[in-house]
């Protein structure tokens, strides 16, 4: 008897990622309508203070995976962890948020478990009992609604900024298990986080974005300045990334990162069909540009056709006044 | 060095996307190219061909037109192509990593490449998928691959950063742009890749059959997003108008 919606908690160095209690806050409904748990499972290393927060968000039961080879992220020995639990306890669905580790750690817990996984799915909903998900292909350019009828657990990621995270308030039930984390392959030898005091690109509320009208690297700057006071992350178009000007990690588009932020304030993009795949789902759009024939104000919900040296400072000093 | 990369041909990046009259993607008179992700594999399949006299094989599971982007590949160097046509209406990523995994497991390998992820569906599982039923460890979103000694040194992008991995060979390694910078087919290369193998399959040749590889995942139904329609143009002078965005964004679309 399959039974239980888990959600796999992310954390790195005993900091919860976001995406987990956006997946609490959904799960929470489908688990409702289901009848069945809410489950966290939540490997780490000294990670057992966490479970009570992840019960505020929903959770009616936290599985905490315990070892110290799950200190660090690596793909063998989470996948082998989540995959014996899941085995043991037969879920009727796993999520987990569709960021770098969970995309990693999806796929190869779907193939042990021999199940299906739909990927940076963008809604869930039951359909006559059934989990639909409803995911982007081609970069947003079309959607995909599919299920995994018959094989369990179903299995997806859900792109991070896609669910308002609503508090429960229950106090989860916690259950400890020594992890079974079997024969790890990586060797983690080096980690280098970049330090930044900017919210990470996929998962900001706002995100200030610069493309060729940019001009240089240099000019990066007066965004940052912009980001800074909106408390939003960098990101670029890939006209901007190709000329060199700011590293690969920062693009938007089909060939880079998808945002789904509540503003994108988009300044010097002309809004190529590459770029538009990755962020149209953004709530609120706002442009500017010289150039008032850009396609970028055709999908944005706000424009100002002008020079964004002169725009941009000034947005800063008008968000400076009201954000006081 | 024996590598092999699993590698996919799909819709041009800039191709516009309907939906046809039996509610599938159409696929009529649109321009396919290698997925940008797997060119990147082929590239550093190629760097490590050069530096240990190794062989490039590159595999991919499609119908005919598939074929393609297996040329390509060829013309850029790589040695030999397997093309494996399911005959399957429906697959999903299960199915494409059972039968790649199949026939990958008849070649020999130290080194798997693949894209880390395909720019139609990007759903980014399949080599891993491959990987596990291998029984291989694997490495996604790479941007820096060193071999030596029966081991592999790979970067790989994290969350908010990037992470050196070590591995023992064979293992399977997934390209992220920033790898490196893929080469063009030379007139040359081109000229060479029509002389070079290229093994067609289908499911029964690996003794499988469409039951063994169904799909667990189920597509119900494909569409278009809703249009985003135009907004408002700000008028006036710089400083008026950045003013009256500012306020719009406060009070009438509330978003700030």
């Amino acid at each position: 008897m399959a039974k239980g919606i888990w959600v796999y908690v992310e954390q790195r160095d005993g900091k919860v990622k976001k995406v987990t209690y956006e997946l609490l806050s959904g799960g929470r409904k489908i688990a409702d309508s289901l009848g069945e748990e809410l489950c966290a499972v939540l490997p780490g290393k000294g990670v057992a203070g966490l479970a009570a927060e992840l019960g505020e968000y929903g959770a009616d039961k936290v599985f905490v995976l315990e070892s110290d080879s799950l200190e660090n992220y690596t793909t063998d020995a989470y996948a082998n962890a989540v995959a014996d639990l899941a085995r043991q306890n037969d879920p009727t669905a796993i999520l987990m948020g569709c960021t770098v580790t969970g995309r990693d750690l999806a796929a190869q817990v779907a193939q042990k478990l021999g199940t299906g996984l739909m990927t940076d799915c963008t809604e869930m909903a039951l359909e006559n009992g059934q989990l639909v998900f409803t995911r982007p292909i081609y970069a947003g350019k079309a959607f995909v609604k599919a299920s995994c009828p018959e094989a369990r657990p179903a299995m997806a990621t859900i792109r991070p900024n896609i669910i308002a995270i609503e508090k429960a308030g229950r106090s989860a039930e916690v259950v400890s298990t020594a992890a079974n984390t079997g024969d790890i392959r990586q060797v983690i030898k080096d980690i280098a986080l970049q330090i930044s005091t900017r919210p990470e690109l996929t998962e900001a509320d706002i995100v200030v974005s610069g493309g060729r009208g940019m001009k240089g690297p240099e000019n990066f700057k007066i965004l940052e300045e912009l980001a800074d006071v909106l408390g939003a992350a960098v990101g670029a178009s890939r006209a901007a990334v190709d000329a060199g000007w700011i590293t690969h990690s920062f693009q938007v588009g089909q060939t880079g990162k998808t945002v789904s932020p509540v503003v994108y304030i988009a300044c010097g993009i002309s809004g190529a069909i590459q770029h538009l795949a990755g962020m149209s789902s953004s709530k609120c759009i706002v442009a500017v540009n010289k150039d008032p024939e850009a396609n970028i104000f055709k999908v944005a919900d706000y424009g100002i056709v002008g020079d964004l040296f002169e725009v941009v400072p000034l947005l800063k000093e008008e968000f400076k006044k009201i954000l006081a | 060095m024996k590598i092999v990369v699993c590698m996919k041909q799909t819709f041009d990046t800039e191709a516009k996307i309907a939906v046809d009259a039996n509610g599938k993607i159409n696929k009529q008179g649109v321009s396919l190219i290698m997925n940008p992700y797997d060119e990147f594999a082929v590239e550093e399949a190629l760097r490590i061909k050069e530096k240990t006299a190794g062989e490039v094989t590159v595999v991919t599971v499609a119908g005919p037109e598939g074929q393609d982007a297996l040329r390509q590949a060829l013309a850029m160097g790589a040695d030999k192509a397997v093309l494996v046509d399911p005959g399957m209406d429906e697959i999903d990523e299960f199915t494409t990593a059972s039968i790649l995994a199949k026939a990958i497991s008849e070649i020999e390998y130290d080194v798997l490449l693949g894209g880390f992820r395909a720019i139609d569906d990007g759903s980014a599982q399949v080599a891993g998928r491959v990987a596990e039923i291998l029984g291989i460890p694997v490495v996604n979103v790479i941007t820096k691959l060193e071999i030596a000694d029966g081991k592999a040194v790979a970067n790989s992008e994290i969350e908010g950063g990037s992470q050196t991995v070590e591995v023992a060979l064979p293992a399977m390694f997934t390209a992220q742009k920033g790898l490196n910078e893929p080469r063009y087919p030379s007139m040359k290369g081109i000229m060479q890749a029509k002389k070079k193998p290229m093994d067609k399959k289908v499911l029964g040749d690996l003794g499988l059959d469409a039951g063994q590889v169904a799909p667990k995942v189920k597509a119900i139904s494909y569409f278009l997003p809703s249009a985003r329609a135009a907004g408002k143009i700000i008028p006036g002078e710089p400083a008026d108008a950045a003013r009256d965005l500012v306020k719009a964004l406060r009070e009438e679309a509330k978003v700030i």
